[in-house]
């Protein structure tokens, strides 16, 4: 039988904020990329909650921006109220959140996708990955293996894509389940087709996968609420962008607000008489849903002492009355979710546009990947995504952009990227997906950063720009931008450093009014920054030479200088770290070769194959005496091989 | 790989006739020449290798035990490294006093079966050899598992967990908020935080205090006097004496500055030590310094710090009462018998003397003696009935990583009172509990993460 065949540099499977990611990135680097959707009207769907960003998340979106791309532009150019949260607490926590207009956001990606060279969108579902097979030796073993590398796609209609490297981006698609009450379709998200045949093509290619869950709240009329019993949440008076190449002034607009709720006892009496009826209790939901994200009736189980939980009631966008209600996902059955609902201030006489539902979907056990997000068995097999068992837009977006770049990489010829701890909140999300045993849908947080002092979201160009340059994706123009605000921080930091006040009666007036102990002797305008009641800003009192800078250039001298004594100490732990991350190792080596390690260990490190001392160090089950002797080792066979 | 000096105890901390303290690394003949003097006063001869030299280990000025020192010089050791040893006269404490002097003389603690693993890297050892270190390391980690399980099993190594878990809860609760904000408020939390780390940081220093206490039963207090010029320091030293003249000893072989009078207080002894000697203190602060104040301060179990009650306190006084904080300190107000212009509320006022003990005294009239015999004996009277409760803290690592628990745990409270924001502290929260899981041997992993979920509604 005759069948389409057509070649491409590179496949995409998916159009979710993983997918858009990863083609435009392939695509802008110059290769012929082909984009699959089921459903090109859902490119870039939001089909939970309606912002991007918040805490973590927004430091994400940052970084991506920093490396060249797309989340930061394209909510820039559709949001609908922004906020920076934690304002009031350091600056390694604050963190921007916008409300999208869901639609806009959505057709705004697919015109970028449209409008960009060598990338071509098709709607079909893939139905199967074709590979090869390679075989080697396994380095100083007796050991056999085969690996296999990847030659295209098939869809369902039996038409075959060549292509040198695919990234699957299948989000929540792959047998997606949606479940309230005894109610279950066998659907994607919001009703769209799910994709039931690539999981037995990806089984029967020796992928582990994993079942998941997940859920979303009720979308409602917003004329059926009385806001006169919320609390209104406006956004900020002053917007500030996502994205570094956006002009500030270009985006400052009106906003539409948010608004605060909270639950009651009679709403968590409601749930607790009809748990019974949910599918999460009944087991008819065998997935793994989330712990960060609970259902409102997990949360009533889970915290039985807390009087009421906040609702959020967000618009989803300009175009509809619809409003989301975030804090109150559910798949109770719709007469009791009809119920709970009512007895929330404010949705008295609620009308419910879409039921809450909950979410059950095939993704794949993450340890299966290197850092570089190519499948360790599958050559030219990369992933990204819900698909990799993430949760979030934002940390799709990551992950699709990673391994879009190191696809391109690979058909390029070009060394990959891996971001590491140190670098990039990216950096730990996906350490985390490939060294972490991983029985949830992972969510980015502040607190699994280990350096978070050093990657904020206000210096994410400081850090990446550079290396988006490199890629290729940061054009030379906004990194010398990059370039010429890093110089301009390093020389007002000097400035201050090498300018002294004296003990003159307006420095002193100054200090007395700030309630600042007085001078008792010459001192550098930088050690008066440190003091805890005094910053940069305050000090132009008394600063008279001071230089006319932008804000993004003295808000980080300001942090800079204010906060050096825990960022040198940072700065050290990252040291300590790098050491053991630039020892590399051996990815096809058997550790049970190895006198001395222990079983569980050697069994270990065969099953994840880290990349380095750093990586092997980070994984449950190998204890630091593992460690030992795997630096024992490899320090004996480079000096004997030396 | 790392190429600081370590240094252990290498025959075992047992009561054997010589004990041998190793010392490898960059650094070990900097950390010798800081803790060694011949008996003619010069340093250890480093122009040959393989010397063996006789002398004596300081601690400062204190004179701890008579000593072999062996000098190797790398590569020709068994580390490959710059070697060396120091044979003592064994005896538990005298090993962990000089051990701790070398520790505290710029090497750190060797881990288990680490001079062999640079004996291993620096090639001294062949890969068979090396294959044989690797179960000794193994066995070793899993010794010093087991040793430092069986050794705190019991209610030390339980009130670890215990602050571990709250160190955790206060991390998670900050961590959650962070990522939560509107979910949950930190308004007033630092005032909160502040009482509830301060009661972990007593809980450490009675732990660390624990770890002190043999030495402080089999050879006195360690007593430090200071003051300003003038303020009565040699009145007290000659109250104290006079108390019982008869067992007023010069102990043998210190040095001619160095004077160490013991005073008994029933079953405590002190050992009151004056640096700059007995009868030429008038002028200590000018004289020997505020370093070497600072000093006499560290290694002190006890202070006394004599202040004038009939003059105002100046800079001086809060300069040596900034110091005191964080010891155990009595206050003694000398000159009551004076007009008195300085008060025990005014000191408190002016000072930053929080739980200080502070008694009005007269040393030219001998009162208020009884009373600071009485606190002294209550402060380690007491600490030691709640010590038999407890084993002792007796491994030198477990005391290091109680210490660098509780500068974190200062660092915290240090942050606080600059204002500044919450997700500073839980830096220095996470270094405590790191340190303290180094002591029960427990990683960090996902807790916090964990802990966030378990305790704390959050998400959408």
């Amino acid at each position: 039988m005759a069948v389409l065949e057509e070649s491409y540099d590179i496949v995409v499977v998916g159009a979710g904020h993983a997918g858009c990611e990863a083609a435009l990135a392939c695509a802008r680097l110059g290769l012929e990329t082909i984009l699959f959707t089921i459903s090109v009207d859902s490119i870039a769907l939001m089909p939970c909650n309606p912002n991007i960003g918040g805490s973590s998340k927004g430091h994400l979106v940052r970084e991506l921006d920093a490396l060249g791309g797309e989340m930061g532009k394209n909510i820039d150019k559709t949001f609908i109220q922004s906020r920076m949260l934690n304002e009031s607490k350091g600056p390694a926590v604050h963190s921007l959140r916008a409300q999208a207009d869901k639609q806009e956001y959505s057709r705004q990606m697919r015109k970028t996708l449209e409008n960009t060279d060598h990338l071509t969108i098709r709607q079909a579902e893939v139905s199967e990955i074709v590979t090869e097979n390679i075989c080697a030796d396994y380095e100083n073993s007796d050991s056999f293996v085969c690996n296999q590398k990847i030659t295209g796609v098939k869809t369902v209609s039996g038409a075959v894509y060549h292509a040198k490297a695919v990234v699957l981006a299948t989000g929540t698609y792959l047998r997606a389940r949606c479940i309230f009450g005894d109610v279950s379709n066998y659907t994607g998200p919001n009703g769209l087709q799910a994709a039931n045949h690539l999981t037995d093509s990806l089984i029967a290619h020796g992928i582990e996968m994993f079942r998941f869950k997940t859920g979303t709240p009720a979308r409602v009329d917003r004329r059926s609420l009385d806001f006169s019993k919320m609390e209104e949440q406006p956004g900020d008076p002053e917007i500030t962008p996502f994205s570094f190449s956006t002009d500030p002034d270009s985006i400052q607009k009106e906003q539409v607000s948010c608004w605060l709720t909270y639950t009651n006892e009679k709403t968590h009496e409601i749930i607790r008489q009809n748990f019974d009826r949910s599918p999460l209790f009944s087991g008819v939901i065998e997935g793994t849903g989330p712990r960060y994200c609970p259902s409102i009736e997990d949360k009533v189980v889970k915290f039985p002492d807390k009087e009421r939980h906040q609702i959020f009631v967000e618009p989803e966008g300009l175009y509809t009355n619809e409003m989301y209600l975030s804090g109150m996902s559910s798949s109770l059955p719709e007469d009791v979710q009809h119920a709970m609902y009512k007895t929330v201030p404010g949705l008295e006489h609620v009308k419910i546009v879409r039921n809450a539902y909950a979410i059950e979907y095939d993704c794949i056990n993450s340890i299966q990947l290197r850092p570089t997000l190519e499948f360790k068995k599958i050559e030219g097999l990369f992933s990204g995504g819900q698909f990799n068992g993430s949760s979030g837009y934002e940390e799709a977006a990551v992950q699709g952009f990673m391994a879009g770049v190191n696809a391109a990489m690979k058909v390029l010829g070009r060394a990959p990227y891996v971001l590491d701890r140190s670098q990039a909140y990216i950096g730990v999300l996906i350490d985390d997906l490939v060294t972490k045993e991983n029985h949830e849908p992972y969510r980015m947080m502040t607190s699994r950063a280990e350096y978070r002092l050093l990657l904020r979201q206000d210096n994410a160009d400081l850090r990446l720009r550079s290396i988006g340059h490199d890629i290729g994706l940061v054009s030379d123009e906004e990194y010398e931008r990059t370039l010429r605000k890093e110089k301009k921080i390093e020389d007002e930091i000097f400035r201050l450093e090498h300018t002294m006040v004296g003990t003159d009666s307006v420095v002193q007036n100054f200090l007395e009014e700030h309630r600042s102990t007085p001078l008792k002797s010459g001192i550098s305008l930088a050690e008066l920054v440190k003091r805890p009641e005094l910053n940069y800003f305050m000090l132009s009192d008394i600063d008279g030479e001071r230089p006319d800078l932008e804000k993004n250039v003295t808000e980080q001298v300001d942090i800079n200088i204010k906060y050096d004594g825990y960022i040198r100490r940072q700065k050290q732990q990252v040291e300590q770290f790098k050491k053991l991350e630039k020892r590399k190792l051996n990815t096809n080596f058997d550790y049970r070769q190895i006198k001395g390690l222990r079983l569980e260990a050697a069994q270990k490190l065969n099953q994840y194959h880290p990349e380095s001392i750093g990586q092997a160090s980070r994984i449950s089950g190998v204890s630091p005496a593992d460690i030992s002797v795997l630096l024992v080792y490899f320090e004996k066979t480079k000096n004997s091989e030396q | 790989m790392k190429t600081d000096t370590i240094a252990a105890v290498a025959t075992g901390l047992t009561d054997s006739g010589i004990g041998v303290i190793r010392i490898s690394g960059e650094d070990s003949f900097q950390v010798i020449q800081k803790i060694f003097r011949k008996k003619n006063g010069s340093g250890v001869k480093l122009d040959r290798s393989h010397t063996v030299q006789y002398g004596f280990i300081y601690d400062g000025e204190q004179k701890l035990d008579e000593v072999l020192v062996l000098v190797m010089k790398g590569p020709h050791s068994y580390t490959g490294e710059d070697t060396v040893e120091i044979d003592c006269h064994g005896g538990v404490l005298m090993m962990r006093r000089i051990l701790e002097t070398v520790l505290h003389s710029g090497a750190r603690a060797a881990e288990p079966g680490e001079f062999t693993k640079r004996a291993f890297l620096n090639g001294r050892i062949d890969l068979s050899q090396a294959e044989a270190v690797i179960d000794v390391i193994n066995a070793k980690n899993e010794y010093a598992l087991k040793s430092s399980v069986a050794q705190l099993g019991g209610s030390i190594s339980r009130k670890i967990k215990n602050l571990r878990e709250d160190i955790l809860y206060e991390i998670a609760y900050i961590e959650s908020a962070l990522d939560d904000p509107e979910h949950i408020s930190l308004d007033g939390y630092g005032n909160i935080l502040k009482g509830r780390i301060s009661v972990m940081i007593e809980k450490i220093r009675k732990m660390l205090d624990s770890a002190d206490y043999g030495r402080i039963v089999s050879e006195g207090v360690r007593t430090v006097i200071v003051g300003k010029p003038n303020v009565g320091k040699s009145s007290l030293m000659n109250m104290l004496l006079g108390e019982d003249r008869a067992i007023v000893t010069e102990i043998a072989g210190t040095t001619r500055d160095t004077l160490e009078e013991q005073v008994r207080f029933g079953d405590i002894s002190l050992n009151v030590i004056d640096t700059a000697g007995i009868h030429d203190t008038e002028d200590a602060v000018e004289k020997i310094g505020v370093s070497r104040a600072k000093d006499a301060l560290n290694k002190a179990d006890l202070v006394l710090y004599v202040a004038d009650a009939s003059s105002s306190l100046d800079d001086d006084d809060r300069e040596i009462m900034k110091m005191l904080r964080g010891r155990r300190a009595v206050v003694l107000l000398n000159k009551s018998d004076l007009e008195i212009k300085t008060d025990i509320d005014t000191l408190k006022k002016e000072s930053d003397l929080e739980g200080q003990r502070i008694i009005l005294i007269s040393a030219k009239e001998e009162t208020g003696f009884d009373t600071l015999k009485a606190t002294v004996k209550e402060m380690f009277y007491n600490e030691k009935i709640d010590f038999n409760d407890e084993i002792m803290i007796t491994n030198l690592r477990h005391k290091e990583a109680l210490n660098d628990s509780l500068k974190s745990l200062q660092m915290v409270m240090q942050s606080i009172e600059n204002g500044f924001p919450e997700d500073f502290y839980s830096i220095d929260l996470m270094d405590a509990y790191t340190s303290l899981g180094n002591i029960i041997g427990e990683a960090v992993e996902d807790d916090v993460v964990n802990e966030i979920f378990r305790r704390f509604c959050t998400g959408k």
